[in-house]
């Protein structure tokens, strides 16, 4: 495969009935390619998190996708209030989220780091007021 | 051991899931009932047991290829959820049990491999 596989979607604020959709495409493809089970779960790990994290603390977002023969590139981006100390936001059970979503299963404060383990390269641009993007790449050679 | 199987065995009741749906094979048990360790260790195949019934339950199911999901304590199902699933083909089935308990029935029938 040499083309390369452009996406992109929104990601519609506190709508759950939306959430995951842009994951669940993005699994789709790379089903549909044949990629590994392993590199499908693992992207779909960090992309839903980064996904769900867009619609409950983002404000809503955006997701870019780009699949060539060796990778998956996401990049997920909002404009919400940004991440004020992303050291402390990375540990593990670290949560701002609200009991309204806690209520539902999120706020275990997991997301950041299941980002982390299950992709090979992550990097996150966050200003306070301005915005946050979570950059994922999953490559298919992965061990 | 089937979903079917289970279904007949244990007396589940199917809230979603053709029967076509229901022949899927059951390879393992996971119960959680936060969203991101069931995003992380639900494996393929596996039965999801939690007490949410909201509708990520299906994202979650769908995205980690979960045999099915169950919800114990006779729980009801939110009736956004039902439909989702039986949109995205998840399978939801029901339990007056506990979790505990649904955990024993069906790791005893699959031979608690892990
Ligand atoms: N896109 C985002 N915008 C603003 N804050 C975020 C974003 N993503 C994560 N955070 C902050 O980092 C914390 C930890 O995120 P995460 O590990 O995904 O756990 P959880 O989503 O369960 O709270 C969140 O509670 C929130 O304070
Ligand atoms: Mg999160």
């Amino acid at each position: 495969m040499n083309n390369v596989i452009v996406r992109d979607y929104d990601i519609p604020a506190n709508d759950f009935t939306a959430a995951g959709e842009a994951s669940s495409s993005v699994r789709k493809i790379l089903v549909q390619l044949g990629v590994s089970p392993y590199v499908v779960k693992r992207t779909s790990i960090a992309m839903y998190e980064a996904e769900i994290n867009a619609v409950i603390h983002g404000h809503g977002g955006k997701a870019h996708v780009e699949i060539d023969g060796s990778k998956v590139y996401i990049r997920i981006s909002d404009e919400g209030p940004g991440i004020p100390d992303l050291e402390l936001a990375m540990q593990e059970g670290y949560s701002t989220a609200p009991d309204s979503i806690r209520e539902m299963g999120f706020g275990a404060g997991m997301g950041l780091s299941n980002i982390k383990k299950h992709s090979d390269i992550m990097k996150i641009d966050t200003e306070v007021n301005k915005g946050t993007t979570v950059h994922i790449t999953v490559f298919f050679n992965a061990i | 051991m089937t979903i079917e199987e289970l279904v007949r065995d244990f007396g589940y009741k199917v809230i979603t899931g053709s029967a076509e749906d229901l022949k899927h094979p059951v390879k393992g048990v996971y119960a959680c009932d936060l969203l991101s360790h069931a995003m992380a260790k639900v494996n393929s195949g596996d039965l999801w047991i939690t007490i949410h019934t909201n509708i990520n339950v299906v994202a979650v199911a769908s995205l980690t290829d979960a045999a099915c999901v169950l919800i114990p304590e006779g729980i009801a199902v939110e009736p956004q959820t039902v439909e989702r699933a039986a949109e995205k083909g998840v399978v939801i089935l029901s339990s007056p049990s506990t979790t505990a308990q649904v955990c024993h029935e069906v790791l005893s029938m699959i031979g608690m491999k892990s």
